[in-house]
């Protein structure tokens, strides 16, 4: 029974930090609806600013006092981001606003590394919680116990503030009609930096507050941004009492978890996260939100079907490409299968964001899926290559029709949060699940038959899938479930009206979106010759989400052509600096600053602004459209 | 002249709304904005306090331009909106609705408090605590011109107060609108009720389709039933 009461304990003092993230994350978009993704970035540097002023200063004072200090540095740090970077996308579609800041994520993962070395750093241990207390012979850190009174003071106190201060009443109101709170002569811009100020002081002071009990690492970003999107999901986005319930119940269900599954333990985490999904889709003590702003689906080209000089243009593209192992080495070709196999990866997903208008920022869960069941099918029952491509993929397609079930009950934010979360637990459970997936030294071996094993041969083979993927595609968006798709994503009210399901539509094409990424994932296997857990990874995702979000989402091509661009100049940026992520973030922070429409977006409207005729046709669109976003 | 508005031309994307609308308020008059159901009467109002974010044209408050400052400078400067969609904070209080409106005192305006204005609207005072959700429309309407008033303006764009109100309760309007002039308070308001703008106007305008084409005393309103025909359904 001890033991019990000990493991709940425990629960409760991870609960603290994990309250303090969410909590921050949930005051941040109540006010400026940007779900910040850099949150964890700006937990890990508050454990690494205060592991450093720990060390520094000594004595109680120091330590505590450099806990403080290290929460309000970071908080310092997120005002000049708020102020240089999220001013400038408060109005962008909350997909440009999520790539930016996981921009930034990925560039604080690449400077903490430059500043505080790679390896594990452990941290000075509190003064006066050092020891462990005996409880009924189990013992307890002591400084468990200070969180676990810390968790629900920081309640006490925000709710304080909320509730009795002028700044509370302001905040609050800003959080239901900030355009009023304008109207009424508060200036917003100040508001906003101050609440982005404080929920990052929060996450700082999370992080600062773990230094006595993990060691600081650079991967602690991604691990907490996680949990914390599970947290509030469930609690309900918005809500801070609904994070400090949720924090506590996803800490408590991971130290019990850990009892039941040692190595799955996520599996229950996962398990209540869906109840709560079916039962109260916008989380526990969350309000139901108005229908979400739109990701950016509303075309400003509609699509139409090619022209016979463009279906010329196409083939003669597709012949070009055919002869890249004529005129090129071996690398080149490879690189050349590789392309090829993002190509499809990125159309599966341009697919279900542009004509979907479903954001998934975990995609590569699916394409990961793919790779392991050709691994699977080759490694363990000996399947001969073609099987395996053909029945690897529907592991990708069974994942896909498990988590979009969950997923398409959500729109917006909330389903991207949530794809994240499903991707990140498929690469936990490929991460830890050992015996059978090899762990993180995954599995090796997958080399494709001989006749496929030429670099030539192989490109043809990806090459000729990728233009059958991509020919496929096309066929559906001009199919009655593409219209009923596209007419679900513009007005999900209009189209369930007329008797479109909508969620089975969107349920469909998130299971044909996740197969197509397996076919991908399965082309990879062999392509490498191996599966590691990196391929259900979330940096894969975001890749995906960059190639689109560089090709353009509201354009046809785009997933190919950002796809080609942007895995070719990864490629050539890996060979070229060991700061690959600094590269890649400030490049995803300014492509969402600088060029929202993507290299196709921005090349067709500077074809527009050439062309007179075509340009008034699509500000007629553009009324259309807004008079469609009016009349909702 | 308290406020001056010329040549103002609003957009919304792609559709002209507004063309060339001008208009004056002298200190501490009340001027109706007359016209039918979309004239434009909101836009204009939302033109001047700067929420519409596609206009041109010259906004003179007070002696100083504001043609080009954001919202909440605007407001600040003593130019109080009230909003046709009330847009009370439903999660919050009476009294903390009316403290996200409160600023300043201002040297040239009448300075409102919580009581004043609980005598001023005496159903709000007996429902300080109530969250701005469980209220009625007519209690909502005096709690959104009460929540603007906190801002101590000497300028108030009320946007059809009288909508949708019982008899009643536009009686106690009208008391509470004379009672604001009486105090210094100058005001635009818009209505399609001729009836309500009577009780309370020096002066009106009339808008038909983005253009003003009327300007007047509600006397040479009054003598000119062709246009008040034409233009305002009765
Ligand atoms: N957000 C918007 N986007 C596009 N058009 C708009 C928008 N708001 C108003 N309009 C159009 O602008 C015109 C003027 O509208 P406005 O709301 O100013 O009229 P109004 O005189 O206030 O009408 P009412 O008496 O119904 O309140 C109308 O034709 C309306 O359709
Ligand atoms: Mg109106």
């Amino acid at each position: 029974m001890a033991f019990y009461v000990a493991q709940f304990l425990t629960g409760l003092a991870s609960a603290a930090s994990l309250f303090l993230v969410a909590s921050g994350l949930s005051i941040i978009f109540g006010v400026t609806r940007i779900v910040n993704f850099a949150h964890g970035a700006f937990y890990m540097l508050g454990a690494y600013v205060a592991f450093t002023l720990t060390e520094y200063f000594s004595g109680a004072f120091g330590f505590w006092g450099g806990i403080v200090a290290a929460a309000l540095a970071v908080a310092t740090l997120g005002v000049l981001v708020e102020i240089v970077l999220l001013r400038r996308i408060y109005h962008a579609p909350e997909l440009f606003q999520l790539l930016a800041t996981f921009g930034l994520t990925l560039m604080v993962e690449d400077l903490v590394v430059l500043i505080w070395g790679p390896s594990d750093l452990l941290g000075r241990r509190a003064p006066g919680f050092k020891g462990a207390v005996d409880f009924f012979g189990q013992s307890l850190p002591s400084y468990d116990l200070f969180l676990i009174v810390l968790g629900p003071a920081v309640l006490g106190i925000l709710w304080l503030l909320f509730q009795r201060t002028r700044w509370g009443v302001l905040v609050r109101a800003a959080t239901q009609d900030r355009d009023m709170v304008a109207a009424l002569g508060v200036n917003q811009k100040w508001l906003f930096t101050s609440v982005f100020a404080v929920g990052v002081f929060l996450a700082a002071l999370g992080g600062a507050l773990q230094i006595p009990r993990d060691a600081v690492n650079h991967a602690m970003d991604l691990r907490i941004i996680v949990d914390v999107f599970v947290v509030v999901v469930i609690g309900g986005l918005g809500s801070i009492f609904g994070a400090f319930v949720a924090a506590v119940l996803v800490s408590e269900l991971n130290a019990f978890g850990i009892l039941i599954f040692p190595k799955i333990s996520i599996i229950l985490v996962f398990l209540v996260m869906a109840v709560v999904l079916i039962v109260r889709p916008w989380g526990l003590f969350g309000k139901r939100e108005a229908p979400a702003r739109r990701t950016p689906g509303l075309t400003v080209n509609p699509w139409r079907p090619l022209t016979s000089a463009e279906r010329l243009a196409v083939c003669i593209a597709l012949l070009a490409a055919a002869a890249l192992p004529v005129i090129g080495g071996n690398y080149a070709v490879t690189v050349g299968s590789e392309i090829a196999i993002f190509v499809i990866f990125a159309i599966s997903l341009h697919f279900l964001m542009a004509v979907g208008g479903l954001a998934s920022f975990g995609h590569a869960a699916y394409f990961g899926l793919g790779a392991y069941g050709v691994a699977f099918l080759a490694k363990m029952a000996g399947l001969p290559m073609i099987a395996c491509l053909l029945l690897g993929p529907l592991l990708g397609c069974l994942g896909a029709a498990v988590f979009g079930f969950f997923a398409v009950q959500l729109s917006g934010v909330y389903f991207a949060m949530l794809t994240l979360a499903f991707a990140q637990i498929v690469w936990s459970v490929a991460f830890q699940w050992v015996e059978v997936t090899g762990g993180d030294n995954g599995i090796l071996g997958v080399w494709p038959e001989r006749w496929a094993s030429s670099p030539s041969h192989f490109y043809w083979l990806s090459l000729g899938i990728a233009a059958l993927a991509a020919a496929g595609l096309r066929i559906l968006v001009f199919s009655p479930f593409g219209f009923a798709l596209r007419a679900m994503r513009d007005s999900p009210l209009r189209s369930e009206a007329v008797g479109i399901n909508g969620k089975r539509v969107q349920w469909t094409a998130f299971v044909i979106s996740g197969t197509v990424a397996g076919v991908a994932g399965a082309l990879f296997a062999y392509l490498k010759g191996s599966v590691f857990p990196d391929n259900l990874g979330i940096p894969l995702s975001v890749d995906a989400l960059v190639m689109v979000l560089l090709g353009g989402v509201e354009t046809v091509s785009g997933g190919i052509v950002g796809a080609i661009v942007y895995k070719a100049l990864n490629i050539w940026l890996v060979s070229q600096t060991d700061l690959s992520k600094l590269v890649l973030g400030g490049f995803i922070v300014l492509i969402v600053v600088a060029f929202p429409k993507g290299i196709v977006g921005t090349l067709e409207m500077i074809r527009h602004r050439h062309g007179g005729g075509s340009s008034e046709a699509s500000s007629e669109t553009r009324l259309m459209g807004s008079r469609i976003e009016t009349a909702e | 002249m308290k406020l001056s508005v010329q040549g103002l031309n609003s957009h919304y994307g792609p559709a002209h709304i507004l063309f060339d609308v001008a208009l004056e308020v002298g200190e501490g008059e009340v001027v109706a904005l007359l016209g039918r159901n979309g004239a434009g009467k909101s836009t204009t109002f939302r033109s001047i306090v700067g929420l519409v974010a596609q206009r041109s044209g010259r906004i003179v408050f007070g002696g100083r331009d504001v043609s080009d400052r954001p919202t909440h400078e605007i407001v600040r400067s003593g130019l109080g909106y009230v909003p046709e969609e009330r847009r009370i904070f439903t999660d919050l209080s009476v009294e903390e609705n009316l403290e996200v409106g409160r600023q300043p005192q201002r040297p040239n305006a009448p300075y409102w408090t919580c009581e004043k204005l609980f005598t001023l609207f005496p159903n709000l005072g007996e429902m300080r605590h109530r969250a701005g959700g469980r209220m009625s429309g007519g209690e909502q309407q005096m709690l959104t011109i009460a929540r603007t008033l906190m801002g101590n303006p000497s300028l108030v764009l009320l946007d059809e107060p009288s909508e949708g109100l019982s008899p009643k309760i536009v009686e106690q309007m009208v008391a509470a609108i004379q009672t604001m002039k009486r105090e210094g308070v100058s005001m635009i308001v818009s209505e399609q009720n001729l009836h309500f703008a009577r009780l309370i106007s020096d002066r009106a305008y009339i808008i038909e389709r983005g253009r003003i084409c009327f300007g007047g005393t509600m006397a040479e309103l009054d003598a000119r039933p062709d246009i008040r025909d034409a233009h305002l359904s009765l």
